[in-house]
Protein backbone atom coordinates (compact mmCIF):
# COMPACT_ATOMS: atom_id res chain seq x y z
CA UNK A 1 0.00 0.00 0.00
CA UNK A 2 0.68 3.48 -0.58
CA UNK A 3 2.03 5.98 2.04
CA UNK A 4 -0.70 7.81 3.31
CA UNK A 5 -0.71 12.08 3.79
CA UNK A 6 -3.95 13.43 5.01
CA UNK A 7 -4.58 17.07 5.80
CA UNK A 8 -7.22 18.91 7.82
CA UNK A 9 -8.01 22.44 5.77
CA UNK A 10 -9.55 24.49 8.60
CA UNK A 11 -8.17 27.42 7.30
CA UNK A 12 -9.80 29.47 4.39
CA UNK A 13 -7.24 31.76 4.26
CA UNK A 14 -6.14 31.78 0.71
CA UNK A 15 -2.37 31.69 1.25
CA UNK A 16 -3.25 28.14 3.56
CA UNK A 17 -5.66 27.13 1.27
CA UNK A 18 -2.63 27.42 -1.54
CA UNK A 19 -0.12 25.75 0.96
CA UNK A 20 -2.32 22.80 1.34
CA UNK A 21 -2.77 22.13 -2.12
CA UNK A 22 0.81 22.12 -3.11
CA UNK A 23 1.68 19.79 -0.38
CA UNK A 24 -1.03 17.77 -1.56
CA UNK A 25 -0.36 17.76 -4.99
CA UNK A 26 3.62 17.32 -4.72
CA UNK A 27 2.51 14.18 -1.57
CA UNK A 28 0.36 12.23 -4.67
CA UNK A 29 3.10 13.50 -7.27
CA UNK A 30 5.88 12.02 -5.68
CA UNK A 31 3.15 8.41 -5.24
CA UNK A 32 1.36 9.02 -1.95
CA UNK A 33 -2.56 8.95 -1.00
CA UNK A 34 -3.72 11.95 -0.21
CA UNK A 35 -6.84 13.02 1.74
CA UNK A 36 -8.03 16.67 2.86
CA UNK A 37 -10.62 17.32 5.31
CA UNK A 38 -12.65 20.21 4.94
CA UNK A 39 -13.75 22.00 8.20
CA UNK A 40 -14.63 25.25 9.77
CA UNK A 41 -13.29 28.29 7.38
CA UNK A 42 -11.86 25.66 5.30
CA UNK A 43 -15.28 24.30 4.59
CA UNK A 44 -16.41 27.70 2.94
CA UNK A 45 -13.93 27.14 -0.36
CA UNK A 46 -15.76 24.49 -1.14
CA UNK A 47 -18.91 26.39 -2.27
CA UNK A 48 -19.73 27.33 -5.92
CA UNK A 49 -17.42 30.20 -6.58
CA UNK A 50 -15.89 30.22 -3.19
CA UNK A 51 -12.06 28.68 -3.92
CA UNK A 52 -10.99 31.97 -4.56
CA UNK A 53 -12.57 33.89 -2.31
CA UNK A 54 -10.69 34.06 1.02
CA UNK A 55 -8.55 36.78 2.21
CA UNK A 56 -4.53 36.49 3.11
CA UNK A 57 -4.00 35.39 6.24
CA UNK A 58 -1.74 37.91 7.25
CA UNK A 59 -1.56 42.08 6.10
CA UNK A 60 -5.37 41.61 3.89
CA UNK A 61 -6.17 44.92 4.19
CA UNK A 62 -9.34 44.51 2.64
CA UNK A 63 -8.23 42.67 0.03
CA UNK A 64 -5.60 45.27 -1.33
CA UNK A 65 -2.74 42.74 0.26
CA UNK A 66 -4.24 39.48 -1.52
CA UNK A 67 -4.50 41.66 -4.46
CA UNK A 68 -0.84 42.39 -4.39
CA UNK A 69 -0.01 39.10 -3.36
CA UNK A 70 -1.97 37.61 -6.31
CA UNK A 71 -0.40 39.44 -8.69
CA UNK A 72 2.84 39.11 -7.41
CA UNK A 73 2.37 35.12 -7.33
CA UNK A 74 0.80 35.39 -11.16
CA UNK A 75 4.11 37.04 -12.54
CA UNK A 76 5.77 34.18 -10.58
CA UNK A 77 4.17 31.93 -12.78
CA UNK A 78 1.85 30.44 -9.90
CA UNK A 79 -1.23 28.71 -11.07
CA UNK A 80 -4.50 29.24 -9.39
CA UNK A 81 -5.84 27.26 -6.75
CA UNK A 82 -8.80 26.20 -9.59
CA UNK A 83 -6.31 24.78 -11.20
CA UNK A 84 -3.89 22.87 -8.46
CA UNK A 85 -7.87 21.50 -7.18
CA UNK A 86 -8.21 20.40 -10.81
CA UNK A 87 -4.77 18.68 -10.28
CA UNK A 88 -5.65 17.26 -7.16
CA UNK A 89 -8.88 15.36 -8.63
CA UNK A 90 -6.91 14.21 -11.44
CA UNK A 91 -3.91 12.65 -9.62
CA UNK A 92 -6.83 10.53 -7.50
CA UNK A 93 -7.03 12.89 -4.43
CA UNK A 94 -10.01 12.26 -2.33
CA UNK A 95 -11.88 15.28 -0.68
CA UNK A 96 -13.46 15.21 2.52
CA UNK A 97 -16.47 17.57 3.95
CA UNK A 98 -17.21 18.45 7.69
CA UNK A 99 -20.70 17.83 8.15
CA UNK A 100 -21.10 19.45 11.51
CA UNK A 101 -19.03 22.74 9.52
CA UNK A 102 -22.20 21.95 7.44
CA UNK A 103 -24.79 21.69 10.33
CA UNK A 104 -23.42 24.98 12.11
CA UNK A 105 -23.21 27.05 9.47
CA UNK A 106 -26.52 26.05 7.76
CA UNK A 107 -24.82 25.10 4.75
CA UNK A 108 -26.38 22.21 2.20
CA UNK A 109 -24.58 19.63 0.23
CA UNK A 110 -26.44 21.44 -3.09
CA UNK A 111 -24.06 24.42 -2.03
CA UNK A 112 -21.01 22.63 -2.39
CA UNK A 113 -19.05 21.47 -5.48
CA UNK A 114 -20.40 17.97 -4.93
CA UNK A 115 -18.45 16.80 -8.07
CA UNK A 116 -15.48 17.28 -5.98
CA UNK A 117 -16.32 15.63 -2.48
CA UNK A 118 -15.87 12.01 -1.61
CA UNK A 119 -17.52 11.54 1.69
CA UNK A 120 -19.45 13.97 4.23
CA UNK A 121 -17.77 13.12 7.67
CA UNK A 122 -17.21 13.52 10.80
CA UNK A 123 -14.06 13.35 13.17
CA UNK A 124 -13.90 8.93 13.14
CA UNK A 125 -13.52 9.42 9.03
CA UNK A 126 -10.52 12.16 10.01
CA UNK A 127 -9.22 9.58 12.15
CA UNK A 128 -9.03 6.74 10.74
CA UNK A 129 -7.35 7.95 7.51
CA UNK A 130 -4.47 9.74 9.26
CA UNK A 131 -3.81 6.71 11.96
CA UNK A 132 -2.96 5.19 9.14
CA UNK A 133 -0.90 8.04 7.42
CA UNK A 134 2.54 8.56 7.61
CA UNK A 135 2.02 12.38 7.56
CA UNK A 136 -0.87 14.75 9.29
CA UNK A 137 -1.14 18.29 9.02
CA UNK A 138 -3.41 21.25 10.64
CA UNK A 139 -3.28 23.74 8.29
CA UNK B 1 6.91 2.31 -27.08
CA UNK B 2 6.63 5.89 -26.85
CA UNK B 3 8.46 9.17 -26.25
CA UNK B 4 5.93 11.80 -24.07
CA UNK B 5 7.31 15.36 -23.71
CA UNK B 6 6.62 17.89 -20.69
CA UNK B 7 7.17 21.06 -21.17
CA UNK B 8 7.02 22.93 -18.30
CA UNK B 9 9.48 26.19 -18.61
CA UNK B 10 8.55 28.87 -16.82
CA UNK B 11 6.18 26.80 -14.32
CA UNK B 12 7.08 26.77 -10.85
CA UNK B 13 6.06 24.68 -7.90
CA UNK B 14 4.63 22.33 -7.47
CA UNK B 15 3.31 22.37 -12.06
CA UNK B 16 7.23 20.50 -13.05
CA UNK B 17 6.22 17.91 -10.13
CA UNK B 18 2.65 17.43 -10.96
CA UNK B 19 2.89 17.41 -14.46
CA UNK B 20 5.47 14.39 -14.27
CA UNK B 21 3.13 12.55 -12.45
CA UNK B 22 0.50 13.22 -14.22
CA UNK B 23 2.69 11.95 -17.98
CA UNK B 24 3.56 9.14 -16.19
CA UNK B 25 0.16 7.94 -15.22
CA UNK B 26 -0.56 8.15 -18.81
CA UNK B 27 2.28 6.70 -19.72
CA UNK B 28 2.75 2.55 -20.71
CA UNK B 29 5.32 0.44 -19.58
CA UNK B 30 8.05 0.79 -21.50
CA UNK B 31 7.10 4.59 -22.57
CA UNK B 32 9.91 7.60 -21.88
CA UNK B 33 8.75 10.59 -20.33
CA UNK B 34 10.98 13.59 -20.98
CA UNK B 35 10.56 16.82 -19.02
CA UNK B 36 12.45 19.85 -19.63
CA UNK B 37 11.77 23.17 -17.55
CA UNK B 38 13.05 26.31 -15.76
CA UNK B 39 12.75 25.87 -12.16
CA UNK B 40 15.66 25.31 -9.98
CA UNK B 41 14.14 22.70 -7.27
CA UNK B 42 12.24 21.07 -9.29
CA UNK B 43 15.53 19.41 -11.20
CA UNK B 44 15.92 17.94 -7.78
CA UNK B 45 12.88 17.05 -6.88
CA UNK B 46 11.80 15.33 -10.01
CA UNK B 47 14.63 12.42 -9.34
CA UNK B 48 13.34 12.37 -6.07
CA UNK B 49 8.85 11.25 -7.12
CA UNK B 50 11.06 8.66 -9.67
CA UNK B 51 13.05 7.25 -6.69
CA UNK B 52 9.70 7.29 -4.64
CA UNK B 53 7.30 5.62 -7.36
CA UNK B 54 10.24 2.93 -8.39
CA UNK B 55 11.00 3.61 -11.67
CA UNK B 56 13.78 4.81 -13.77
CA UNK B 57 15.47 7.90 -14.08
CA UNK B 58 18.05 7.79 -17.20
CA UNK B 59 19.30 11.32 -17.60
CA UNK B 60 18.87 14.59 -16.03
CA UNK B 61 20.93 17.41 -17.80
CA UNK B 62 20.84 21.31 -18.29
CA UNK B 63 21.82 24.12 -20.31
CA UNK B 64 21.65 27.75 -19.76
CA UNK B 65 18.86 26.81 -17.03
CA UNK B 66 17.09 25.05 -18.68
CA UNK B 67 17.33 21.22 -17.46
CA UNK B 68 15.66 18.19 -19.26
CA UNK B 69 15.29 14.92 -17.25
CA UNK B 70 14.22 11.52 -19.21
CA UNK B 71 12.27 8.78 -17.09
CA UNK B 72 11.21 5.43 -17.91
CA UNK B 73 7.66 4.14 -16.83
Amino acid sequence: MADKATIIVHSGDMDKVSSALIIANGALAMGMEVSLFFTFWGLQRLKKGGLEKGPLSKMNMLGLGKWMVKRKMKKAGVVSLERMMQDFKELGGKILACDMTMEIMGIKQEDLREELISDYCAVGTYLNEARESKITLFI
Amino acid sequence: MAEIKVDCRGETCPVPLVETRKALRKAKEGDVVEVIGTHPSSKKEIPMAVKALGLELLNVEETDGVWKIRIKR
